[in-house]
C-alpha cells in the first residue's frame, strides 16, 4: 500500500479511520469449526475487540480487527474456536 | 523605502513592535515575569486601533499555547509570548505545534526555571524546549530582537520550513532594559513579509478535516523525519531571509556571527545578552596582545553545524560559555559542539563553562579567566575539567 503523507497530518478524508485495520499485531489466529458451533454467543459477548459477527450458521471473525487473544476460543463452551499460529 | 524611526525603548517593547509590524491576526497569551510587558503592549495596540488583531486571554500558558495552535490552524497569523516556568506548562503543546507544522512566533524572556525560585536571565527555559521541532533564535540586544521576530515569521512561514520559532531575549538584561532601536517602517515590512498563505490547508468548518491526525507505526516515524527534513531545509532559507533583510534593513543576522576570528588561537562561543560584554573582553584581550575571538550564536536550532566548524575549525582552543546546565552532563551547546566536531581528525580543544545562571553578571573578567583556562588547557594539551562553574560567590557556603 502506498501513503503519502500530508503537512501537519492534515487529513481531509472523511470517514478514513475505517481504513485503519489493526489486526496486523495478531499473533495467534482463531480458526471456528461451523459443524460444532452451537451458535451460543458467548464468543461473541467476549471478544473485547468487538471483532465477532453473528451469522445465521454461527459466528464470523473479522480478522481486520481480531488481536488474536483467544478469549472466544477459551470461551467458546464446545471448543468450537481454536487458536493457530499466524501464518504472515 | 520608508525611513526607520529610532526609539528608545525596553526589549519587551522591541518584540512587541517587531510582533506588531508583522500584522498578527490572532495573540493568545498568558503574562510571567518578565515578558508581561509583551501582552501587555499587544493588547494596548489593538485597544488603541493600531492592530487589526485578536486578543486571546486565556488562563494559562498551556491554554494560550493550545489557543496558538487553534487559531494558526485556521491559517491565521499568531503570536505569543513567555519565559521560564510558562515555557515549562507549554511543553507538551510545544511539539503539537510543530509536529502539525504551524509558523507560531513566540518572543522568550530567558529566564531561571524554579526551584529555587528566580524570575532573571538563565537559558535553560528555552534549552529544555529545544527537542521541541521549534527553530529557537537568540538576540544579543534589543535590536536583534525586534528584527529577529520580523525575520521569524518570514521564515517560520515559507513554505520550504512551515515550524514554529522561538525568539530569545534575555530576561531583564535585554526584556527591561531601554536601547536605542531603529525601527522599520510598515510598509516596507509589509513588503518584506508576504501574507501567510496556508496551501497544506487550513482548519474550516465548511470544510471538515482532522489536524495533526492519527499515525500508527507505520507512518509515524515518516512523519517525524518529513518535519525533521523541514528544519534541516530551514537551513538555507534562513540565509536567504537574513541575506534580504540585511539588504532591506541593513542589518545583516548571520547564524554564527563572528569577531576577531580569523587569526584567533582561542574563540569563546556564546549566546544572548552576555555576547556584548565578550566583545568587550576581546577588545581589552587583543590590545594585551592575546590572539582571542568571539563567535555569537543567533541560531541555536537548527544548530549550525556547518558554520561553526568553518569558524571553530582552524582555532586551538574553544570556550562555550553558557547560561543553562543539563545536571548530569554540562552544558547543552557543548554537548552539540563537541558532536559536531566528533569525526573531525584535526579540532580544537573545547571546555565548557556555565555561568551566568538565575541572572548572575558575567564581568569582562569572567571572559578574560575563561580565556586563559582554555588557553592553557590548549598548552597542556589536554582538558583535566571538561565543565566547570564561573563566577561562584565565594561567600556562600554548603
Ligand atoms: S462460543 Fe463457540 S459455540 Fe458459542 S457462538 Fe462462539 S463459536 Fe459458537
Ligand atoms: S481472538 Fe480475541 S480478538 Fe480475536 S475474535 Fe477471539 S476474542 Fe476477539
Amino acid at each position: 500500500m502506498s501513503v503519502k503523507i500530508t503537512i501537519g497530518a492534515i487529513n481531509k478524508k472523511h470517514g478514513s479511520s475505517k481504513e485503519y485495520k489493526t489486526g496486523g499485531w495478531r499473533t495467534m489466529c482463531p480458526e471456528v469449526d461451523l459443524e460444532k458451533c452451537i451458535s451460543c454467543y458467548k464468543c461473541y459477548d467476549y471478544c473485547p475487540d468487538a471483532a465477532i459477527k453473528k451469522t445465521e450458521d454461527g459466528i464470523e471473525i473479522d480478522l481486520d480487527y481480531c488481536k488474536g487473544c483467544g478469549i472466544c476460543g477459551n470461551e467458546c463452551p464446545v471448543k468450537a474456536i481454536i487458536m493457530v499460529k499466524e501464518e504472515k | 523605502m520608508g525611513e526607520q524611526k529610532s526609539l528608545t525603548i525596553k526589549g519587551n517593547m522591541a518584540t512587541a513592535l517587531g510582533a506588531k509590524l508583522c500584522r498578527p491576526n490572532v495573540v493568545p497569551a498568558y503574562p510571567i515575569t518578565p515578558s508581561t510587558l509583551f501582552p501587555e503592549k499587544m493588547s494596548e495596540f489593538i485597544a488603541d486601533g493600531e492592530l487589526d488583531a485578536s486578543m486571546i486571554n486565556v488562563e494559562s500558558e498551556h491554554s494560550a499555547m493550545s489557543a496558538c495552535i487553534g487559531a494558526s490552524a485556521t491559517g491565521a497569523r499568531v503570536v505569543t509570548a513567555s519565559a521560564s516556568q510558562g515555557v515549562a506548562l507549554m511543553h507538551e503543546m510545544l511539539f503539537i505545534a510543530s509536529g502539525m507544522r504551524l509558523p507560531i512566533v513566540m518572543a522568550v524572556g530567558n529566564r531561571a526555571l524554579s526551584a529555587p525560585i528566580n524570575i532573571w536571565c538563565d537559558h535553560q527555559d528555552t534549552i529544555a524546549s529545544r527537542d521541541s521541532g521549534w527553530l529557537q533564535f537568540y538576540a544579543e540586544n534589543n535590536q536583534e530582537g525586534l528584527d529577529l521576530m520580523i525575520n521569524a515569521f518570514r521564515i517560520a512561514e515559507d513554505d520550504r520550513v512551515l515550524l514554529p520559532v522561538m525568539v530569545g531575549i534575555d530576561a531583564f538584561v535585554l526584556t527591561h532594559t531601554i536601547e536605542g532601536v531603529d525601527v522599520p517602517a510598515q510598509e516596507d515590512v509589509d513588503n518584506f513579509l508576504p501574507t501567510y498563505d496556508p496551501k497544506q490547508g487550513t482548519l474550516n468548518p465548511k470544510e471538515p478535516a482532522t489536524f495533526g491526525s492519527f499515525a500508527p507505526p507505520e507512518f509515524y516515524q515518516e512523519f517525524k523525519q518529513a518535519q525533521t527534513q523541514a528544519i534541516e531545509d530551514s537551513r538555507s532559507v534562513i540565509d536567504e531571509v537574513f541575506d534580504d533583510y540585511a539588504e532591506r534593513f541593513g542589518r545583516q543576522y548571520n547564524k554564527v556571527s563572528t569577531f576577531e576570528c580569523d587569526d584567533a588561537d582561542i574563540i569563546l562561543l556564546t549566546m544572548g545578552s552576555m555576547s556584548g560584554t565578550a566583545r568587550e573582553a576581546v577588545r581589552k584581550m587583543r590590545k594585551d596582545g592575546k590572539k582571542v575571538g568571539l563567535a555569537k550564536l543567533t541560531v541555536f536550532r537548527p544548530f549550525p553545524m556547518p558554520e561553526l566548524k568553518d569558524i571553530l575549525g582552524d582555532a586551538k582552543g574553544v570556550a562555550v560559555i553558557e547560561r543553562n546546565i543539563s545536571p548530569g552532563f554540562g552544558g547543552a551547546v557543548f554537548a552539540e559542539l563537541g558532536a559536531t566536531f566528533v569525526n573531525e581528525k584535526d579540532r580544537p580543544i573545547m571546555k565548557n563553562f556555565i555561568t551566568g545562571l538565575g541572572g548572575r553578571d558575567i564581568f569582562i573578567e569572567n571572559f578574560e579567566e575563561m580565556y586563559q583556562k582554555t588557553k592553557d588547557a590548549v598548552e597542556a594539551s589536554k582538558v583535566e575539567e571538561p565543565v566547570e562553574w564561573i563566577n561562584m560567590n565565594e561567600e556562600v557556603t554548603r
